[in-house]
């Protein structure tokens, strides 16, 4: 009975979770878990077993006029308030930044440019980092989070994201081949506010990004669009979790890799909670894998729980699976060559995507990373 | 037509005792045809008796395994070159249910096909004067070259389509799988104008597979093969087709099992 009662009112895949500051809460993983079973924790290069920090990536903001940037410390009374870290690397990485990067967009300011945050890897060692992104009521914001160079990297994004606020956020992984990034992503939407995030996970040995999304007020809108290429040996793994926990808010989930070379290896876990009180919730998510060689792998698992019968619209798709012989088939009939037959069919899988990026220079140069990837 | 003085030989296909399997059972028993620029072969024969076998072969699908025979179209035998190498050669197969491919443009389609047939992209300029003037001929809607292929198209979009395509890349020569099925009558009028269009220069064979006779009053064909059990059975003259119109497959499929 006490039972049924719990899992009436806590949704089942929360039950084991705790959220907590201290990395002490957390036992190091041993990859038995369901949140570590897809993550292969040999090659964290410790950031799972509390590498010491030696300060190996340098963080610089290239910021719209209207938007304020502050390094902080720790102590700053505004970190951690939209966001408790949920695993073991995320606690490490809370407890283990020593200056933070707060962004401020003031209320109803409308940024006249992106905010580019610049994360270069140079390569010396574990390094962890802590970001905060705010939205006061009203304002309006675009900001790009770029990962480049070789890291061991841990480190917490918070969105806040204010009544009536609009945010979009590009988080580029352009690591170096040997880069390792673990990353938590998480918005938090008050009444109103939209949030648009597109993640391009290109780079990297093992590149582990969480986003996650909950909401404080009804008619909070959060598109969440990824885009991951896997070559040979890496490891891209992307968890999302959003959490409706107020009525009449809206959610999309759409993710889409594609993966060639031997031992490519991609993950997508999708949760999507409807708590009791989520009433009228709107929610969907999509996961696609299109796998060109053999040798690669893509684990794919949504999962809706939905604890409410008042829902507007629930549902979740995946699938993996080659590329069509029908539809390669049909374009050699007309004379086009295997390969670019090829990439033609990889483009208009990505295309949809694509077209989700309004920055017109920022979608031209994610465009060509693809294309650079097809040459590959 | 952009490439009209361009000199084109008239080409010729030759099926040789063509055998073809799919999944280890034969289809295709032995097939012979020789289709010359200028005319127009009709095959029909009831539904099963391999007539698509036959054009899914001759075009390279990988689903269809050639067990015996040549495709010799010019001498060259098509059977040692690839999907996309015989489509250069001067081979078209019109699709009887041509696939939707997400996220690619029929205009970017389009000039990718043209530019690999040819062996050139097309001015710009040109390639949009002749891709209105073909749409426009066929009823086809302007909107229509910024949709996705072939997605969420009707029957009859579908069909006008593959025309489309048939007039652009101009093969020499062309099998139609199909193409009436589907379609009504105003539909159909139109696709069959667009295959007197391509046939009228008198330099392209039509290789027209169909179940029906309806096509055969817009389209007339030269000669009229009867298709059962995965070989010709019958050959003639457009008047095949009438007796066939009034007494139906029954005694070939009869003969054939």
């Amino acid at each position: 009975m006490g039972l049924e009662t719990a899992s009436q009112t806590k949704p089942l895949s929360t039950l084991h979770e705790k959220a907590s500051f201290d990395v002490a809460d957390f036992p190091v993983p041993t990859g038995r878990e369901e949140e570590w079973r897809f993550t292969p924790l040999s090659r964290l290069k410790g950031l799972h077993t509390g590498a010491a920090a030696s300060g190996g990536v340098v963080v610089r903001v290239d910021a719209a006029p209207e938007v304020t940037v502050e390094t902080v410390g720790r102590d700053d009374e505004r970190l951690g308030r939209a966001y408790v870290p949920a695993d073991r690397v995320s606690a490490q990485a809370y407890s283990s930044f020593e200056k933070a990067t707060v962004i401020t967009v003031p209320r109803e300011a409308v940024a006249s440019a992106p905010t580019v945050v610049t994360v270069t890897g140079s390569g010396d060692g574990a390094a962890y980092g802590h970001t905060l992104v705010r939205l006061e009521p009203m304002a309006e914001a675009v900001v790009v989070l770029e990962h480049q160079g070789s890291a061991v990297y841990a480190d917490n994004v918070e969105f806040v994201v204010g009544e009536g606020a609009t945010l979009k956020v590009v988080s580029l992984q352009e690591w170096d081949d040997d880069a390792v990034h673990v990353s938590h992503h998480h918005a938090l939407l008050a009444k109103d506010a939209t949030f648009r995030s597109f993640v391009v996970t290109l780079g990297g040995d093992l590149v582990r990004l969480s986003p996650s999304v909950s909401y404080e007020g009804p008619g909070g809108d959060a598109d969440l669009t990824g885009l991951y290429f896997v070559d040979a040996g890496q490891h891209l793994e992307h968890r999302l979790l959003v959490d409706h926990s107020t009525p009449n808010c809206r959610s999309n989930v759409v993710y889409k890799g594609a993966l060639q070379g031997e031992d490519a290896h991609a993950v997508w876990i999708g949760d999507v909670i409807i708590r009791v009180e989520a009433e009228g919730t709107d929610t969907y998510e999509l996961n696609r894998n299109l796998l060109l060689t053999d040798g690669a792998r893509a684990d794919s698992v949504p999962n809706l729980e939905i604890l409410t019968g008042e829902v507007a619209g629930a549902g979740h798709a995946s699938a993996s699976g080659r590329l069509d012989d029908e539809h390669i088939f049909y374009l050699q009939a007309r004379g086009i060559p295997f390969e670019e037959a090829r990439r033609l069919v990889i483009r208009g899988f990505f295309k949809q995507l694509l077209e989700k990026i309004e920055l017109d220079e920022l979608r031209q140069r994610v465009f060509a990373k693809v294309e650079a990837e097809l040459e590959k | 037509m952009s490439d009209s003085s361009r000199v084109r030989p008239g080409s010729t296909l030759e099926i040789r005792d063509l055998h073809v399997a799919v999944d280890d059972k034969e289809i295709l028993r032995g097939v012979n045809l020789t289709v010359r620029a200028g005319e127009t072969h009709a095959i029909m024969g009831p539904n099963g008796s391999g007539k698509s076998t036959l054009a899914y072969a001759i075009a390279g699908h990988p689903k269809y395994t050639v067990t015996g025979g040549q495709v010799l179209l010019d001498g060259v035998d098509l059977l040692e070159l690839s999907v996309d190498e015989r489509a250069r050669a001067g081979l078209f197969l019109a699709m009887q249910y041509p696939v939707e491919v997400p996220g690619v443009s029929v205009s970017n389609f389009l000039r990718s096909a043209v530019t690999a047939v040819r062996g050139e992209a097309p001015k710009l300029r040109e390639f949009a004067k002749d891709l209105k003037s073909g749409m426009d001929a066929l009823s086809i809607d302007a909107a229509f070259a910024q949709r996705n292929l072939n997605e969420g198209f009707s029957g009859g979009e579908k069909k006008r389509h593959e025309i489309l395509q048939l007039e652009l890349l101009k093969p020499k020569i062309a099998v139609l799988d199909e193409t009436d099925s589907g379609l009504d009558v105003d539909a159909l009028r139109v696709v069959s104008e667009g295959i007197n269009r391509f046939r009228s220069t008198g330099e392209t064979g039509v290789l027209l597979i169909t179940h029906y006779t309806r096509i055969l009053r817009y389209v007339k064909p030269d000669f009229v093969h009867v298709f059962a059990g995965g070989r010709i059975v019958e050959q003639g003259g457009p008047e095949l087709a009438d007796k066939l119109e009034a007494e139906g497959y029954e005694a070939y499929v009869k003969a054939s099992a």
